[in-house]
């Protein structure tokens, strides 16, 4: 039988003296998934030990059946790519971004392919990225992810500073990579609504950081259509 | 030629005058600076006897072990002192500390190797303590800009680490800048030297008697070993320090505002 893809074992966490996750017990399945809670329940601090950003003070975290402490971190990091909240892309061009982050995966990157897989024309590929928009920058930042070709994405609010349009855009986007690519995702989301449109399954945190509840949703939308 | 300069404590005393101007505009524009004009200039009348005195002795006593002996204080108080000026980044004493070294202990070993100074005290002693000076100064300068620079960039390492960087990659355009802050005061001023101000060295060679040419010849050798030895001094302690921001596992440490 297949391992989870991830599997949190009675993990802890404190930052600054404070007590951000409390005993979390929980597997995560493959798909499309989510972590659900309002501000402050320690979602993007458990987002963080899933590619060892951030270690727990006690308990374990496993990724497809092995403790990620085992893992090469660098490896393990370019296999589970995270996307943070908001934009912070290196100095250069669209283009430097990506090939930036292929390289340090070992990859040759088709550069005008993953910007279209990450819903940017290729034409993008020799601006400069910090005259791009938010959601511009924050698509760079996806597809500087896809181009190191991951297992998983671990998505940390990424459509938490866009407007409306440019959030469905971002969310049609995932839909559709986790349909093409079937590319698991782990989205961390306080909106319920959009863990409802994005996710089969979700993992609910309280404040406090304990969970209130993990199972699966009905289907994501677009998987749906 | 004129005598070598003798400076009577008379002629020290009459430039109190000058102090008392620095006393009396802090005092009638309220900068609340007056008390510390006077430590200051009490400070350093105690300190440079006192490192004159001991300097006197070396220089009597001819022995390079003593040269060393004085250089490794030096190293050690300024490490100290730059330490006040580097609390942002954790632990910034033993970069600062290996960083003054390198940079005292290479400079000297070039110059002398390269035969532009003789391998003697009073060479050594003066020119080792403007190296350890300036060093100290410019790996402050340095750590300063890296501690406000890593929090600062702080979205942007993480994101980076995120991709499989090393910390080293992670953390190469804020060490870069920082290097940079440590080195730039002295390139800009050994760029204007001459036009807009006469360095130390070459006023005091100018003051005691000597020819102009030579205290030119003097001050140029003295500007361009200083830059190399605030550049090793900057990256080494940079290259040290970076690195107290980070775990093992290549992880952003949480840090104090």
């Amino acid at each position: 039988m297949q391992p989870p893809l991830f599997e949190l074992r009675d993990v802890t966490l404190s930052r600054a003296g404070t007590v951000v996750l409390r005993d979390v017990s929980s597997d995560i399945p493959e798909g499309a998934v989510c972590i659900a809670g309002p501000s402050g329940s320690g979602k993007s601090s458990l987002l963080r030990l899933l590619d060892r950003l951030r270690d727990p003070d006690r308990g374990e975290v496993r990724y497809r059946g092995r403790d990620v402490r085992t893992y090469d971190v660098l490896a393990l990091r370019r296999a589970v790519s995270l996307v943070p909240q908001l934009p912070a892309l290196v100095e250069g061009t669209v283009a430097d971004n990506v090939e930036f982050a292929a390289r340090l995966a070992g990859r040759s990157p088709d550069v005008g392919r993953v910007l279209g897989q990450a819903g940017l024309d290729a034409s993008f590929a020799d601006r400069d990225a910090e005259r791009l928009s938010v959601g511009e920058q924050q698509r760079v930042m996806l597809a500087r992810s896809l181009a190191q070709e991951p297992d998983v994405l671990l998505l940390d609010e990424p459509t938490s500073a866009l407007d409306e349009e440019a959030r469905e855009s971002v969310e049609r986007t995932l839909l559709r990579l986790r349909r093409e690519l079937d590319l698991s995702y782990v989205l961390v989301t306080h909106d319920p609504d959009q863990a409802a449109r994005m996710s089969d399954w979700c993992l609910r945190l309280a404040l406090g950081g304990t969970v209130t509840g993990a199972g699966p949703l009905a289907a994501p939308e677009a998987a749906r259509a | 030629m004129t005598a070598p300069i003798d400076v009577s404590y008379a002629q020290l005393a009459a430039t109190l005058a000058l102090v008392a101007i620095a006393i009396a505009v802090s005092i009638w524009v309220h900068v609340d600076l007056e008390r510390d004009i006077a430590v200051a200039v009490a400070r350093s009348f105690i300190q440079l006897s006192a490192v004159g005195l001991v300097i006197n002795v070396i220089f009597d006593e001819d022995r390079l072990v003593l040269v060393v002996a004085l250089i490794t204080a030096m190293v050690l108080f300024g490490a100290l002192t730059a330490r006040n000026r580097a609390r942002r980044v954790p632990a910034a004493f033993a970069p600062l500390l290996v960083a003054l070294a390198a940079a005292g202990g290479l400079t000297l070993v070039l110059v002398v190797a390269l035969g532009v100074f003789e391998p003697e005290p009073r060479f050594l002693v003066p020119v080792g303590g403007m190296v350890v000076g300036n060093a100290m100064t410019a790996a402050a300068v340095a750590l300063n800009r890296l501690g406000d620079d890593m929090r600062a960039a702080a979205p942007r390492i993480e994101a980076t680490l995120a991709l499989g960087a090393t910390a080293a990659q992670a953390a190469l355009p804020v060490v870069r800048s920082s290097l940079r802050s440590g080195m730039i005061s002295l390139v800009d001023s050994t760029k204007t030297t001459g036009l807009i101000f006469f360095p130390g060295t070459m006023v005091g060679m100018l003051l005691a008697g000597a020819d102009p040419v030579d205290a030119v010849r003097l001050q140029l050798v003295l500007l361009y070993t200083l830059l190399g030895s605030v550049a090793i001094a900057a990256l080494i302690a940079t290259s040290l320090a970076y690195r107290n921001f980070f775990t093992p596992a290549h992880q952003l440490k949480d840090l104090p505002a």
